[in-house]
This record gives C-alpha cells, sequence and structure tokens, in this order.
C-alpha cells in the first residue's frame, strides 16, 4: 500500500492545539489520499476531535499547515471549510430536529426562485430545492423515506445519519469527515450508514471515519491512522493487522512497528 | 441492503441478518386513536390550537353576549384594541423563535412614540423625518439588544430586562414625565396620528392601524416561511449548535433578527399614538407582558424554533376576544384577568405536550 507516487489530496502537517496546559495536539502529520476511506482511531483525549476540528475548520490551530489538493488553507469557521469542499457530519449530526428534511439538506445554501420574486422579494425555490434533495437522497438508495417534507425528528436515527450524510456529499464536496457514525445506532441501521460510506466512496469522495467501532473500521477502512497523545503513532493497513494489534498500538500496549511508524 | 447480496459481507455476527425481518422501515399510515392524531397534527401545525381556541371562544362568547357580541362594531373595536399589542407581539415573536425573550418591546415602543412626539411637536422637526429618526432609533435599540445577546454573550432576559429599565428611564428623562397633548398633536404633527383614522363600514370602524397589525403580520410571515433568512431563524432556534455546523451565521441571524424586531417596535409606536391619540410615558407599561402573552397563547414555543407567526395574531385576538367577551357578558374586570392567566397555562401545557409528540 504505498501511495507515495499520489499527492494527498488533503494533508495537515505539524499541527498544534493547546487549550490553555493542555495540549491537544502536537506536531501531528495528517493525509488523506483521493479515493481511500481512512479510519482514524485513538483512546479517548488523543486528540482524535481536535484534529478533525482543525481540518473542518471548527478550531484554529496554534501551529502547522494544512494543505488542500496542495494549497495551503487557513479556515476561520466551518463555512469556510464547506465551501472549499470538506464537509463534516458531525456525530451530533447538526441537523435541526423541527425543519423538514429538505431545509435542512439546503441549510445555509438555499436557492432562490429566478427572476424578480427571487431577486427583489427573495422567494425560496421549494420545488427545485425539493426535486434536488429527493435527486441526492434516491441516489444513496434512501428513498424509503417517503415524504421529503417530513420533519427531521419524526425519522430514526439511521434516517437522519442518511439525510446528514446526503447533504455532506450533495454539494459538490471533496472530502467528507464522519465523525462516530455509527455510534448511537442499532446493528441494521449500522449496516445501512456502512454501505453508505462505501456508495460514497465509490463516488469518488474520499472519507475520513471517526469511529471507536473496531469491526466497522476494520471492514470499511483502506488504511488507519491511529492517533496517540495529540500525535500520529502510525498508519496501518488493516490487511496486514488485527483487531488487537490496533487496539495495542492505539493503547499504547505495543510498540508500532517501524515501517508503519510515522516519521 | 439489495436481496442478491451475497452472504460474505459484512461481519460474522451480521450473517444471521440475512434471515431477519426484509421490511424496510415504513411510516404508519393509521394511527391508533383519536388522541394521538391530534396530537401528531399539532406538532406538524401548531397554529392549530389558537385557530381552535379563537373560534371556541368567539362561539361561546356568541352565545353568551348574544348580538352584542356579533356586532361588527364589537368585532372591530377587538380589532383596534389588540392592534398595538398584536403589532408588539409580532417583535415578540421573532425574538421568541431564536429561542429568546424580549422584555423591552413596550419600552422602545413608548420611547420611539416619544422621541418623535418630541421631534416633530416641540421642536419643529417635519413629522416624516421625526418618525425617520424614531424608525432607525428602534431598529439601533433591537440592536443593543442583540449586541448583547450574541456579542456580550449575555441571556436574552438578561439582556432586555436590562435594557427595559434603561429605554423607560430615557423614555422618561426625554418626556420630562409629560405627555404631549393630542390637540398638540393634531396642531403641530397630524401625520403621526395617521394610524389613528378609521373606515367605517356599516356599523363597522376599521381603523388603520388594525389594517396595520394585518400587513406587519402577512409581511413577517412571508419572511419567516418563504426566504432562506426565515428558515434560518427557525434552525437557530431549533438548536444554534447544529445550525452554525451546518454553515449559518448565527451570530449575524440573530442580530437581524433583533434589528427587525426593534424596528417593528417603531411601527408600533407610530401606530400607538393614533390609537391612544397623545403620547403618554407611562404608556403600556404592561406591554412587554402581554406581548408574550399573546405570543404564547399562540403556540409559539418559548422553547425556540417552533409555532408560526400568525399565532400571535391568533393568540392577541384571542386574548381581545375573552376580554370583551367577559365585559359584554358582565363579569368583573378581574375575572378577565384570571381568564387570561389560565389561558396563558393551558397554552404553555399544550405546548409541552405537542413537543413530546416526535411521531
Amino acid at each position: 500500500m504505498t501511495q507515495s507516487n499520489t499527492t494527498p489530496i488533503l494533508s495537515a502537517h505539524g499541527l498544534t492545539k493547546r487549550y490553555g496546559r493542555v495540549t491537544a495536539l502536537d506536531t501531528c502529520d495528517f493525509e488523506l489520499y483521493p479515493g481511500e476511506i481512512l479510519a482514524v482511531i485513538g483512546d479517548n483525549g488523543a486528540g482524535k476531535s481536535s484534529l478533525i476540528k482543525a481540518l473542518s475548520g471548527a478550531v484554529k490551530p496554534d501551529a502547522g499547515t494544512i494543505k488542500l489538493d496542495g494549497q495551503e488553507i487557513h479556515f476561520r469557521s466551518p463555512l469556510e471549510a464547506q465551501d472549499a469542499g470538506i464537509a463534516t457530519v458531525y456525530q451530533t449530526l447538526a441537523l435541526s430536529p423541527a425543519l423538514s428534511i429538505v431545509d435542512n439538506m439546503f441549510l445555509g445554501r438555499e436557492i432562490r426562485k429566478p427572476g424578480f420574486a427571487g431577486k427583489f422579494l427573495r422567494a425560496l425555490d421549494h420545488g427545485a430545492m425539493r426535486d434536488f434533495a429527493r435527486e441526492k437522497l434516491s441516489e444513496l438508495g434512501l428513498m424509503t423515506i417517503q415524504n421529503i417534507d417530513q420533519q427531521v425528528e419524526t425519522l430514526s436515527g439511521g434516517q437522519r445519519q442518511g439525510v446528514a450524510v446526503a447533504r455532506a456529499a450533495a454539494f459538490g464536496s471533496k472530502v467528507i469527515i464522519l465523525d462516530e457514525p455509527t455510534a448511537a445506532l442499532g446493528v441494521k441501521e449500522s449496516r445501512r450508514v456502512l454501505e453508505l460510506i462505501q456508495d460514497v466512496r465509490s463516488r469518488g469522495i474520499p472519507i475520513i471515519l471517526i469511529s471507536h467501532n473496531m469491526p466497522h473500521v476494520f471492514e470499511v477502512a483502506d488504511r488507519i491512522h491511529i492517533h496517540r497523545l495529540g500525535r500520529r503513532l502510525c498508519v496501518i493497513d488493516p490487511k496486514q493487522y488485527t483487531m488487537s494489534d490496533a487496539v495495542a498500538f492505539m493503547t499504547g500496549a505495543k510498540e508500532p512497528p517501524a515501517e508503519a511508524a510515522a516519521a | 441492503m439489495s436481496d442478491t447480496t451475497p452472504a460474505k459481507k459484512g461481519q460474522d455476527f451480521e450473517h444471521v441478518l440475512d434471515k431477519s425481518d426484509r421490511s424496510v422501515a415504513s411510516f404508519e399510515t393509521s394511527q391508533r386513536n383519536i388522541i394521538e392524531r391530534l396530537q401528531s397534527a399539532l406538532h406538524g401545525n401548531p397554529t392549530l390550537v389558537p385557530v381552535i381556541v379563537l373560534a371556541a371562544a368567539v362561539a361561546v362568547f356568541g352565545l353568551v353576549a348574544g348580538g352584542k357580541f356579533f356586532s361588527a362594531f364589537n368585532l372591530t373595536l377587538i380589532m383596534q384594541q389588540v392592534s398595538i399589542i398584536g403589532i408588539l407581539a409580532a417583535a415578540q415573536s421573532l425574538i421568541i423563535l431564536t429561542a429568546g425573550i424580549d422584555l423591552s418591546v413596550a419600552a422602545i415602543m413608548v420611547l420611539m412614540a416619544v422621541i418623535a412626539g418630541n421631534l416633530a411637536v416641540y421642536n419643529g422637526v417635519p413629522a416624516p423625518i421625526a418618525l425617520i429618526v424614531a424608525f432607525v432609533g428602534g431598529t439601533v435599540a433591537g440592536l443593543i439588544n442583540g449586541f448583547l445577546v450574541t456579542k456580550v454573550k449575555l441571556p436574552p432576559f438578561i439582556s432586555t430586562l436590562g435594557t427595559w429599565s434603561i429605554f423607560f428611564a430615557l423614555n422618561l428623562w426625554l418626556s420630562g414625565a409629560q405627555s404631549i397633548r393630542s390637540q398638540d398633536i393634531d396642531a403641530n404633527a397630524p401625520l403621526l396620528k395617521f394610524f389613528g383614522q378609521t373606515i367605517e363600514m356599516g356599523g363597522a370602524r376599521i381603523t388603520y392601524g388594525s389594517i396595520l397589525m394585518v400587513l406587519v403580520f402577512a409581511v413577517l410571515w412571508y419572511m419567516l416561511n418563504k426566504t432562506a433568512w426565515g428558515r434560518h431563524v427557525y434552525a437557530v432556534g431549533d438548536d444554534k449548535e447544529a445550525a452554525e455546523l451546518a454553515g449559518i451565521r448565527t451570530d449575524r441571524t440573530l442580530l437581524s433578527v433583533y434589528a427587525l424586531s426593534g424596528f417593528v417596535c417603531a411601527i408600533a409606536a407610530w401606530a400607538s399614538i393614533g390609537r391612544v391619540g397623545s403620547i403618554s410615558p407611562q404608556a403600556f407599561y404592561e406591554g412587554n407582558l402581554q406581548s408574550i402573552t399573546a405570543v404564547v397563547i399562540g403556540g409559539i414555543s418559548l422553547f425556540g424554533g417552533r409555532g408560526s407567526i400568525l399565532g400571535a395574531l391568533f393568540g392577541a385576538l384571542i386574548v381581545g376576544v375573552f376580554q370583551s367577551g367577559l365585559r359584554l357578558a358582565g363579569v368583573d374586570v378581574l375575572w378577565q384577568v384570571f381568564a387570561i392567566g389560565w389561558l396563558i397555562i393551558i397554552a404553555v401545557a399544550i405546548d409541552q405536550w405537542i413537543r413530546k409528540a416526535s411521531a
């Protein structure tokens, strides 16, 4: 699994983030290659969330650089990261429960009607948004949701996850970050979400998957980034290591193999 | 999860899933009983409650008080009486939809009425300019509340509790605690009383102020339901963090809501001069709470993000209908107040019950 011949689509070098006396990220490196699913695992407090927040624009790193498509980027807000093509599906999903599926998918990027009504009266084009949302949801095989004007709070956990993933995948994203997508789901719903993840990858969109669920990680990931004490400990190939190896590296019970250790 | 999937997929423990129920999650079409059906209908459309209450109240008072209640004169009088609190309730609804509360709406209104009156009546400023100053002033007052909420990060209750006192004190200072008399307004700036004019048709006396109230609600309804800004207001009120992560500039949305609310208070100020006739710095001291009453009875959730602004219009009308009906039925004023108290408690209890229905 040498990918040194391709350039990473998203990379970070020397990321550092401190909260008071706590160093959440300690000169951390990171690479995501086109078309892959990269899992990020690590113990609680290892700094996974801080890494993801830095990549998705939710926090500003104290030091270090982030590059997207070879261009150095400095996000000041999640919105800027989204505009640049990094969509994040947060563990909380960031959906508005009382709004409909369509409204949620278009939150912050609504389509207005053409002509006078849209330009001066700023009227929304509900029809166009509905059609687009329906198309995107069916592409991901999510049309078991029959009524697209349903309020999100009336959906099941898996369906909500589906709406959030569809929203992330719908708007020309270059990278999708999924934070614990299966944590709150049952066996069947988790399976649907894992299929959804592979669906999205088959569309050529690379995915960063943060998860504590080792079976899920080993099933879908192409590479596994193991995070420990605020930095990347190593990157392993799930086909060459077992889950217990990964857990041993992650908790410090075992030294990582020299060839996989990060420089 | 297509049926043609070979068994070698997923993990070992999941293989039994092949034998599990294959039907996809579907939504029940037939609900179990009337109560549940009602609950879910109300959940989808919370404004139904005030509409039903209003219709029932009109029917009951019509029966009790008879023709007096149903006369065109009385019905338009109710409109007239609720017009000012109605417009304030519109301003209040905007704030409450964002899960805030504004204790200063009536104080902003009275302050702006005093400013416009002082400029136009005593200082010879042309009335249109005095009114523009009041509109700008109302917007700025709203922005101050919005600034305290978004930048200083005070809870809306505290911010507006503070500005309520501040605006009230400013208004006493500017007015010298003196009312501006009706005849002085007529002589110097009749435009200020524009909304006191009436259209008479038969026994009906529709004031321009009543029409203005309906217009204010219509415009705000459009903004909240047909524009992206409106969706953002609901999203921010529903879950601010989620809205922020979804890419909404929540602070900007909140500031715009507070500014617009202040502007609507200034509209109420103009209408109030027409309604009352004079400009009194002591007027509408209970207006803040009355506007909250109308909003709450109108089924707008105090927790934000739920309810229609039209509910506040119905809420204001319900209060008006109760007061008028009870008065015509010869009931003492204290029992009118008593009834309004119950209305508030029942309205919020129903809101809680509806919110439970996530089905």
